[in-house]
């Protein structure tokens, strides 16, 4: 029988990274990343289980591999994989779920997520690809670096007393009940690789038939870090790392596991709520909002500390009350007062397809960079309203109805400048149609319980519906 | 040596290093037990000093595809 080793189908065929390198990988020449990446396709293949897999990548050397493996990819945030993985595995019972880690990524910054995640036995295969460094970013010390190893955090050799011992995590995750197969491999020598194909095909084969976590650390190689030819630093693998790490299998129990299957359950609102103490659909005694459109994009914007968030709620949560779909999203820097931030505020009557508003209906701008950033991107029948207190100049060929508001100056006259965005809540909400000025005042009461607090804002709410009189 | 799968074709075991792909990094020049395999000064299209297949005595064991990380680098056929 003809025997043919050659490069997996379950690869794409061009990998579209970088013109010029379609079809090599990004890994450093004699890389473990490639060769562990070549067993994982070479066995996907095998079991015929190309279409039901799912690959979630991390953050580290392995972050290309959506470019690599021809399946459905996901990249999680670092330390994240086990996470993302869960929630994949939990939502598609069905699928093949692997998460690819590194050390830097699973055994420091995502420890406590993939702990839980074998701790819960979710259906999924890790591997953990253990170089015992931080190989993208330069070679750094991880937990896991060796005692007396040098890296370039660690220039003197790493110290027990300073850093603490390696961690072995394939002996932490044995000692958990849940996982089903625990295994430490190496990519090093031809030896090595076939038994750990074995041990993979195995991995595989306990996902196929949903019985359970599976944790493969795989020990890699990194000639570039560690200093060394490829070579030399396969040897080193031999001759040191496994004197820390051992090989072999640490936990095993395929034959006695069943298949574990999580029901999906669908979610019933109404009990939920009710266990919140909400209220429910039916009982907030409101019609629905008549909007000019069936949905409405708005984005409000200025400097932080002018309220464009507080406004932003303020106009989602009447409309939540008015059982509408309503979406919230904040976007804003670390400064809490002076940065840039804005909001953006979908209410519709269907369900919502994104938060993200990329060309608003309507557009609030409390201050200049916010004004001359947004407004060029408003639909053409829609609605600019700008502080005009603090925005002397607009740029030029705007496209729909631009409104000049003096929020600031209108608070400053209700007794606060902060109250600019009630202002504008009252202008925008008589230029749109979407709340009287009762629901509005009814509203306010309710937000601020300190009469003072209610003067004011009921004064600045009245100015900005009184301003918007001149526009309609 | 004798190859047992072999029903006596004719055809022999066969390496092949597709020599664009490759990165020069060794790994199956020194696991080839047949040395088949060698480095060359020869620089290709990514930079790297490329190995070359010297002889003709391949077994078709596959270990230079097994320790190979580059994926398409390296085909090996065994009739």
């Amino acid at each position: 029988m003809t025997k043919v080793y050659e490069k997996s189908p379950a690869f794409f065929e061009t990998f579209d990274r970088k013109p010029g390198q379609q079809h090599t990988t990004h890994y450093c020449p004699g890389c473990g990343h490639g060769t562990l990446n070549k067993i994982m396709a070479d066995l996907v293949a095998e079991l015929g289980i190309q279409d039901q897999t799912i690959y979630v990548g991390p953050v580290g050397c392995g972050v290309f591999i959506y470019y690599y493996f021809e399946g459905a990819c996901a990249s999680a945030a670092h330390g994240r994989a086990s996470a993302v993985a869960t929630g994949i595995s939990r939502s598609n019972p069905d699928g093949i779920v692997v998460s690819y880690q590194g050390d830097g990524d699973l055994a420091a910054i995502g420890t406590g997520n993939a702990i839980h995640a074998a701790n819960r036995g979710e259906n999924m295969i890790v591997f953990f690809v253990n170089n015992n460094l931080y190989g993208m970013t330069g070679g750094q010390m991880a937990p896991t670096t060796l005692l007396e190893q040098k890296t370039s955090t660690s220039p003197y050799g790493r110290s027990e007393i300073n850093d603490g011992y390696p961690l072995r995590m394939s002996e932490m995750m044995a000692g958990l009940e849940a996982p089903t197969l625990v295994a430490r491999v190496g990519v090093n020598n031809p030896k090595n690789i076939r038994q750990a194909v074995k041990v993979i095909r195995k991995g595989l084969e306990i996902q196929r038939d949903k019985k359970g976590y599976v944790f493969i650390e795989v020990m890699s190689q990194c000639p570039t870090n560690w200093k060394k030819d490829p070579v030399e630093a396969c040897e080193w693998i031999d001759d040191v790392v496994c004197k820390q790490y051992p090989l072999g299998v640490f936990k095993d129990l395929t034959d006695e596991r069943q298949a574990q299957r999580r029901p999906r359950r669908e979610v019933e609102f109404a009990a939920v709520a009710k266990q919140l103490g909400l209220r429910g659909d039916d009982d907030t005694g409101l019609d629905k909002m008549t909007l000019p459109q069936p949905e409405m994009r708005f984005k409000f914007a200025g400097f932080g500390g002018q309220g464009v968030l507080s406004l932003g709620l303020m106009v989602a949560q009447m409309a939540t009350e008015r059982n509408m779909e309503v979406t919230w999203l904040p976007s804003y820097g670390p400064e809490m007062r002076g940065g840039v931030a804005n909001s953006s505020v979908v209410i519709g009557e269907n369900p919502i397809g994104t938060p993200v508003v990329d060309v608003p209906d309507v557009l609030v701008a409390l201050n200049r960079p916010s004004m001359d950033k947004l407004s060029p991107l408003v639909k053409e029948d829609g609605l600019i309203v700008y502080n005009s207190s603090l925005i002397d100049q607009i740029p030029a060929d705007l496209k729909g109805k631009v409104c000049p508001l003096p929020a600031t100056t209108l608070a400053a006259e209700a007794g606060t400048v902060k109250a600019a965005n009630v202002v504008v809540l009252g202008f925008v909400a008589r230029m749109t149609g979407i709340f009287t000025l009762a629901e509005l005042e009814e509203f306010l009461c309710e937000t601020f319980k300190k009469p003072a607090l209610q003067e004011i804002n009921l004064k600045a709410v009245a100015a900005g519906w009184n301003a918007a009189e001149a526009f309609i | 040596m004798k190859n047992k799968d072999n029903k006596g074709d004719g055809e022999k075991p066969s390496v092949t290093v597709h020599i664009d792909l490759c990165k020069g990094c060794g790994l199956c020049i020194v696991h080839c037990p047949k040395n088949v395999l060698e480095a060359s000064d020869q620089i290709n299209a990514l930079g790297y000093p490329t190995t070359i297949v010297s002889t003709d005595d391949c077994i078709g064991c596959g270990n230079c595809y097994l320790v190979c990380p580059e994926p398409g680098a390296i085909t090996v056929v065994r009739p």
